[in-house]
């Protein structure tokens, strides 16, 4: 398939490699890969050890699964133990730890988890089910968004009074921002998501580009896009310059999908939320509207998410925040595994330490 | 679970299109894009398809990969 195979050729990958080699400075470039799908792409290909010395990559908070507080797992576990009440949630949220447990350890004594693909299967089960309420945990960056508020507008059309969404949607700029101020992380690029691009449109990125001066690539998936986008960051760098390119022009637009835009913005609203490991980041969240307040989980049934502080001994947030590499945790690949995770970070095929554990590279 | 993919739109029926995804058949809503027609290439997203993907411009993507492997090649 063209979009997919012929981004994965070994002949460019090494021409790539070759020239970003050859561009690369004295010090190894400080890059950040945003996105959880780029993280594990990269451990996939090797690209770390290939690029070792030219770049150093760091993973970012991309993976919503581990910025989701433990609070929110508390909730959505409230929930499911209220009468009447069944879940259905994305399979990866299901062995994040919240404060004493999870959604899996639940489900084992009884609770009513529901896995699901899509957020419409959700309302799918609501209106075969009008007997019992499914509360659906919307959780997911834009990319997800647009799907959850999707779901909320079809239970409205159909006027479904059993559906409702925990909604944990956030935006990846502002967190972008948070990091790019951080002294600490020391980001001098930023490889944006592909599809979070596709949705918010690569603009998206300027203010970050003019206002911290940190050039930023939107690349796609594929080893060759991700490639290409370091190699774009890299020679940025060298001029000096602190741009916004998209080396996925076939799948992200400078405008975004304003179709899609337009149902966020009639759905949600902008709100402060809280990230896991990286504190509240103002306007970074996207709770639901007041129009559709009754499919607002928290409201509807009273079960409030609560921010909470940190895991003990999980170092997630400054893994999440690039400030420091898994096996610099005391409990990597030890107390926490992909099979008993400690933190977030471990849980998700997407997450940091799942990644890094199992493509045999704690450090970089 | 932000896994989107490439796929290609079999039929259209108002707001869902099917599409293949991994060998399998499935119906997925298209109310994010406008006009979509049989043999789109469009992104996939949780029961979604999330954009349309451009021919024109995955083929300058490639375009400059030859380009880069004409001068940077290996041997
Ligand atoms: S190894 Fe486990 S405990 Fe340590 S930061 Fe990663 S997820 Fe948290």
């Amino acid at each position: 398939m063209r979009f997919i195979d012929d981004f994965r050729d070994p002949a460019a990958a090494r021409a790539l490699v070759g020239r970003i080699l050859k561009d690369a400075g004295d010090a190894p470039m400080r890059l950040m890969e945003v996105c959880g799908t780029h993280t594990v792409a990269i451990g996939r290909a090797g690209i770390r050890n290939l690029l070792s010395g030219a770049v150093t990559l760091v993973s970012g908070p991309g993976c919503p699964v581990c910025v989701t507080p433990d609070g929110y797992i508390d909730a959505a576990i409230a929930l499911g133990r209220m009468p009447g009440v069944r879940l259905a949630s994305f399979g990866d949220m299901l062995r994040v730890p919240g404060r004493s447990s999870s959604l899996e350890k639940e489900r084992g004594k009884g609770l009513d988890v529901r896995v699901v693909y899509s957020p419409m299967d959700a309302v799918a089960m609501a209106a075969a089910a009008p007997e019992r309420e499914t509360v659906f945990l919307g959780v997911g960056f834009e990319t997800t968004a647009p799907a959850v508020a999707g779901a909320i507008r079809a239970a409205s059309e159909r006027g479904l009074e059993n559906f409702s969404v925990l909604s944990s949607v956030r935006t990846i700029p502002g967190a972008m921002a948070v990091l790019a101020e951080d002294p600490d992380v020391r980001i001098e690029g930023f490889l944006c998501p592909a599809h979070v691009s596709t949705v918010i449109g690569t603009d998206a990125y300027l203010p970050l580009a003019s206002t911290y001066r940190i050039p930023c690539v939107v690349a796609g998936f594929e080893p060759l896009d991700i490639l290409l986008g370091i190699s774009m960051l890299l020679r940025q760098k060298k001029e000096g310059a602190a741009r916004v390119e998209n080396e996925y022009s076939r799948g992200a637009t400078p405008a975004g999908n304003r179709k899609a835009q337009a149902l966020l913005r009639e759905v949600f609203s902008p709100c402060d939320t809280g990230w896991r490991g990286i504190g509240v980041i103002p306007g970074s969240g996207l709770r639901i509207a007041d129009r559709y307040a009754a499919f607002d989980a928290e409201k509807k049934h009273g079960v409030p998410v609560v921010f909470t502080a940190e895991t003990k001994g999980c170092r997630c947030g400054d893994v999440l925040k690039g400030k420091i590499f898994p096996a610099e945790c005391p409990l990597f690949g030890k107390a926490c595994v992909p099979e008993e995770p400690v933190g977030p970070c471990m849980v998700s095929g997407e997450g940091t330490c799942a990644a890094y554990y199992k493509y045999g590279s704690g450090s970089r | 679970m932000c896994l989107a993919i490439p796929a290609k739109i079999l039929s259209v029926d108002g707001d869902t299109a099917v599409i293949e995804l991994g060998g399998m058949r499935r119906e997925v809503s298209v109310i994010l894009l406008d006009n979509v027609s049989v043999g789109d290439w469009v992104i996939v997203h949780a029961g979604f398809a999330i954009e349309r993907l451009s021919e024109e411009d995955a083929e300058q993507t490639l375009a400059l990969f030859r380009e880069i492997m004409d001068t940077n090649a290996v041997h």
